[in-house]
């Protein structure tokens, strides 16, 4: 048998559920993994291994006692940092919340305890999700397992690369305009962004209200699709929690994409695309072509606004949402003589720079006399960027894409320019725009050895409809490889 | 005053005594161990989300039905971004250009006098925490450091804006009070401006007598009763006219009212007025009134005050005392059961506005806590429409009625307080008062009435007073005509 | 176009003490952002309303009953600083 911690969470299930493994065997073998792989990649801010035996152990005894938690039950798992957990720390990737220790725990972390998985510890992040790298975290950069030298995406960084390198079997991260879809397809492993309200933000820390989604990562379309399920359904502390039911997820991984009709965005095919990662996503849609699967180009026009549009939403909505980190309850405080001195210092020592620009952009966005030539125009837009994908969804069934413009880029390569480093965003933007699920495949490998995702988007509510094809691009793809830094190749469930 | 004019607006506070919190389940109890009805989303904590509560928005479209407001179909939630220690999220989540209610208004009385108030708008928000200031005066400047009570934070808070209708402090004092009456009535708060579940800010400005424009405003805070809210707005009109007449400018700012030295104070500036930064609270979905909903909300409206003083008014209760009763509620709904049993409306509505209201006073004591029933009064009143019980008589048995002694007629039975209304009863007692005054009988049978009254006095005498002095006077006439 | 920023405004309006230096390249940075965001206004938007929430929903609400609050302790345990049962604060400037 291969090392534990490369097996996918379905084959890891099924050995445990036959009695061949356990739980324990199973955390203690990514354990090691991340013993190995920790020193070179930071994933982690914070990894409990005492509380994940711990976990384990209790896992394997609820089986043993006839309980069944379902597809995660006792598979090691890791949360990005930016999800609150009751008595570990949650600092969101922020000195403002260095040391702090939530009394409470999201609804997903929730959800997952229940389920008897096994919560290894918190993945770093871009400083309150902001970024496109993980350069932004206060505690130093996430690497790419591919090649050290380069970023592993952002601002889901920490999950992605845990999971590509198999210091966890799958993890949650975020996504407000590519968060998980981009990391995901730069350490070449699946990650999906769900329909927004599918998923309970409920002890998510906010970045943009109407746009965070927390959703799954793994390195098989069927694993992510049983996360999904896992933490997907109504939750009564979420006001914008979808109330309907859960679209049926799993069932559709097998059913192929004969007869499917298939839209290219036109506007992420040419410019600002890397030639490579263009060629292999046009080498995908001819094998899906094959597969059956009637594939066209479609034009979003407005889709080329929509990162104007996003760089003032998403601030606008985190000016706000980061208004309560403010030395009073929690978190850091930087003294001053009165309480507005107090706020001011400490907000200032506390944030990191891109999330102060990213504030004051959101402030100016929504302050009296250019409201409505920005904030308000741009959710003008975002109608626009909607009406763009109805129209597209009344000729096909679902959009693709490149994931990212280019593969995983250098440590330091943008930081300095923010601009370019939010370009990274480009192909992911819409789907947070307009609420629809969105998720990343990997497809195969560029000529420096790193990965490339394929970006596959849906109509809102319709993840079978993604998965479906998901799961098909995975079959076509066979991308077996697995970095260096993990011991062995993955094989599909 | 002589020619000016005051105008002034009013926006009232109104914390609702829902069960639970705006927002969150924390419970609203005044008066809780500080910072212990706090959780995730009422302290701001990272992560944390608003849900709604329903029976908040219910009883906030109550409050905008009874002032025959306009229930806004689509209405949202907006955020509000200003920093302030007693904010946990320093944004406030409330209600900005969609409003629950719009276009109502207030009817109040001032000495006879009908006025129409405008009312604006009615919003929901949440409330802050509170802040205790380190320093020997509890104010805000010298304190050396602030301690923080999340307790109130997120309670659901009403806001009721009036047009700027108001022209005298005592019409702002009406207004105020019918306000808290229609509050009240509705089962929605308590409206205690001791406690602060309701509290009046008052926007005044000036202008001569047939002016257009408004003057430059003050907005005018922490007034704690109705007194101090008519007191603080009479300063301030005093103030702005003598600052104008000197030739000065009002300036447009937030004042303080300070209830010690009877003046208002500046307290910031409206120069430097905040830059809210409003927009739609994403973490929330907008709200649908649909008309069904509308029609319920106005069909379970009880009878509002106003009304309700001028039905019983017209059953020929005086005024004053209808108007005692209104503002308790409890003692209108007594005088209400009583009378649809059948009791005479003026008597009970004059025991229970004055007896009644007596009692409770004397004994520190709430209506609810006496014995008082409503077939009480009905008994009561019988017996003093019969002729049983002397009106005197009568509040003597209705103290003991309501310290629980029993009925009125046992009460009345057990201390010999019936009156002897039969006249074959009471002839014996007339022939002995009338063998014993020969003299003043004589008087009588010459045509001369006035010593009846004496004779009348010598009968209920005889009697402890118990005798119907009516009966007995008629007794007088037609025995002493006939003999 | 440039675009008219008061950074000192805006960073006093987000609680943020920046140091001049800081305000300085924080403005040019807010200019080229700014600059490449006002692009939302080249698109035709008459008569388009804006969207603020991705999803059609309206009236979530909650039943109005009264849950568990936190324990206190565990609360102000996370308190930068307190006095007894209260958060504790500088004193405060203006109400
Ligand atoms: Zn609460």
């Amino acid at each position: 048998m291969s090392d534990l911690a490369d097996l996918a969470v379905r084959e890891a299930a099924s050995l445990m559920r036959r009695g061949d493994v356990s739980s324990l065997e199973i955390t203690n073998a990514v354990i090691d993994r991340a013993g190995v792989t920790e020193s070179h990649l930071h994933a982690y801010l914070t990894f409990n291994q005492d509380a994940a035996r711990a976990a384990a152990g209790e896992a394997d005894a609820a089986r043993a006692a006839g309980r069944n938690g379902g597809l995660f039950h006792g598979i090691p798992i890791a949360l990005k940092d930016n999800l609150t957990t009751r008595g570990t720390e949650t600092t969101a990737g922020s000195k403002i919340l260095s040391g702090y220790v939530p009394p409470y725990s999201a609804t997903v972390v929730n959800r997952l305890r229940d389920r008897y998985a096994v919560i290894l510890g918190k993945t770093n992040l871009d400083e309150f999700a902001m970024g496109s790298s993980t350069e932004n975290s206060a505690y130093g950069p996430t690497r790419n397992p591919w090649d050290t030298e380069r970023v592993p995406g952002g601002s889901s960084g920490g999950s992605a690369a845990a999971v590509a390198v198999g210091s966890a079997l799958a993890a949650l991260g975020s996504d407000t305009g590519g968060s998980i879809r981009q990391p995901a397809s730069l350490c070449g492993i699946v990650g999906v962004k769900p329909t927004y309200g599918l998923v309970s933000r409920y002890g998510l820390i906010a970045f943009a209200s109407s746009l965070d989604q927390i959703g799954p990562f793994a390195r098989t379309v069927g694993d992510a699709a049983g996360l999904l399920e896992a933490i997907a359904g109504h939750d009564i502390h979420d006001a914008t929690s979808y109330r309907g039911d859960v679209p049926p997820i799993s069932t559709a991984l097998q059913t192929g994409v004969a007869g499917m009709k298939i839209g290219v965005v036109k506007e992420l095919s040419g410019d600002g695309i890397d030639h490579e990662v263009a060629a292999a996503c046009r080498a995908m849609y001819s094998k899906l072509e094959t597969a059956g699967a009637r594939v066209t180009e479609v034009s979003l026009p407005a889709s080329e606004t929509a990162l104007s549009a996003y760089y003032l939403i998403a601030p606008a909505e985190a000016s706000a949402n980061l208004a309560r980190f403010d030395g009073v309850r929690y978190g850091l405080r930087v003294d001053g003589d009165t309480t507005e001195e107090m706020m001011a210092r400490t907000r200032a020592e506390g944030f990191g720079p891109e999330v102060a620009r990213r504030i004051l952009l959101g402030t100016y966005a929504l302050s009296a006399g250019y409201y409505d030539a920005f904030y308000g125009q741009a959710q003008k837009v975002r109608t626009l960027v909607r009406r763009d994908f109805e129209a597209a969804y009344e000729d096909v069934d679902v959009l693709v894409s490149p994931t990212s413009p280019t593969t995983a880029f250098p440590i330091g390569e943008r930081i300095a320019d923010p601009l370019s480093m939010y370009y990274a965003d480009v192909c992911t933007i819409a789907s947070n725009l307009a609420g629809d699920p969105s998720g990343s495949v990997p497809i195969s490998l560029d000529s420096a050895g790193l990965p490339i995702g394929l970006q596959i988007m849906a109509p809102a509510l319709h993840e079978e409809q993604l998965f479906r094809v998901a799961a098909e691009v995975e079959r076509l793809a066979e991308f077996r490889q697995r970095p260096e830094l993990a011991t062995s190749e993955v094989r599909p469930a | 005053m002589r020619g000016w004019e005051a105008v002034i607006g009013i926006e009232t506070h109104v914390e609702l005594q829902t069960e639970s919190k705006m927002f969150c389940g924390c419970p609203v109890r005044f008066g809780a161990e500080p910072n212990t009805t706090v959780c995730p989303v009422c302290l701001g904590l990272p992560g944390a989300l608003p849900v709604p509560n329903e029976e908040a928005i219910e009883r906030i479209l109550r409050i905008g039905a009874a002032f025959e407001c306009t229930l806004v179909e689509g209405s949202l939630f907006h955020r509000k971004n200003y920093f302030y220690p007693d904010l946990p999220k320093n944004y406030q989540i409330t209600q900005y250009d969609l409003p629950f209610c719009i276009d109502g208004h207030l009817d109040i009385d001032v000495d006879g006098d009908e006025l129409r108030v405008g009312i604006t708008r009615v919003h929901m928000e949440e409330d802050t925490g509170k802040s205790i200031h380190g320093s020997e005066s509890g104010r805000i400047h010298d304190a050396k450091f602030s301690l923080l009570d999340f307790n109130r934070a997120g309670v659901p808070l009403v806001e009721i804006v009036s047009e700027p209708d108001i022209r005298t402090p005592e019409q702002a004092r009406a207004y105020a009070a019918e306000l808290q009456r229609v509050v009240r009535s509705l089962g929605v708060s308590d409206a205690r401006l001791e406690e602060g579940s309701v509290r009046f800010d008052a926007n005044i400005s000036v202008r001569r007598v047939g002016a257009d424009e408004f003057g430059t405003r003050a907005e005018v805070k922490n007034m704690n009763s109705l007194r101090s809210l008519q007191r603080a707005i009479a300063y301030e009109i005093d103030r702005q006219i003598a600052l104008i007449e000197s030739g000065a400018a009002v300036v447009q700012d937030t004042r303080h009212w300070d209830e010690g030295s009877g003046k208002t104070t500046s307290m910031r500036s409206k120069e430097e007025s905040e830059d809210y930064r409003y927009f739609q609270e994403p973490d929330l979905v907008p709200l649908h009134v649909d008309q069904p909903w509308r029609d319920r909300v106005f069909a379970s409206l009880p009878e509002l005050p106003a009304i309700r003083r001028h039905r019983i008014t017209a059953a020929g209760v005086d005024r004053q005392a209808a108007a005692v009763m209104v503002e308790a509620g409890d003692l209108a709904d007594l005088y209400d059961e009583a009378v649809s049993l059948g009791a005479e409306p003026r008597t009970v509505g004059n025991w229970l506005s004055g007896d009644v209201v007596a009692y409770l006073r004397r004994n520190e004591t709430s209506l609810a806590d006496t014995h008082l029933r409503p077939d009480h009064l009905y008994e009561l009143a019988t017996m003093v429409g019969e002729g049983a019980l002397s009106s005197t008589a009568a509040k003597d048995v209705l103290a003991r009625v309501l310290a629980g002694e029993g009925s009125p007629a046992a009460v009345a039975e057990q201390y010999d307080l019936l009156q002897i209304s039969d006249a074959g009863a009471l002839e014996a007692e007339v022939d002995a008062v009338l063998a014993g005054n020969p003299d003043v009988v004589a008087k009588l049978r010459a045509g001369d009435m006035k010593p009846v009254g004496f004779l009348v006095g010598q009968v209920m005498r005889a009697t402890g007073g118990k005798a119907d002095p009516r009966i007995v006077s008629d007794l007088i006439r037609t025995r002493a005509a006939a003999g | 176009m440039p675009v008219d920023i008061d950074i000192a405004k805006v960073a006093k309006l987000a609680r943020l003490a920046l140091s001049p230096e800081a305000l300085a390249e924080y403005d040019s940075q807010l200019q080229d952002i700014l600059a490449h965001a006002e692009r939302v206004g080249a698109l035709p938007t008459e008569g388009v309303p804006p969207t603020s929430h991705p999803l059609p929903m309206t009236n979530a609400f909650r039943p109005d009953e009264a849950t568990d609050s936190l324990d206190r302790e565990e609360v102000l345990e996370q308190a930068p600083d307190r006095e007894g049962e209260y958060f504790r604060v500088p004193r405060i400037l203006g109400e």
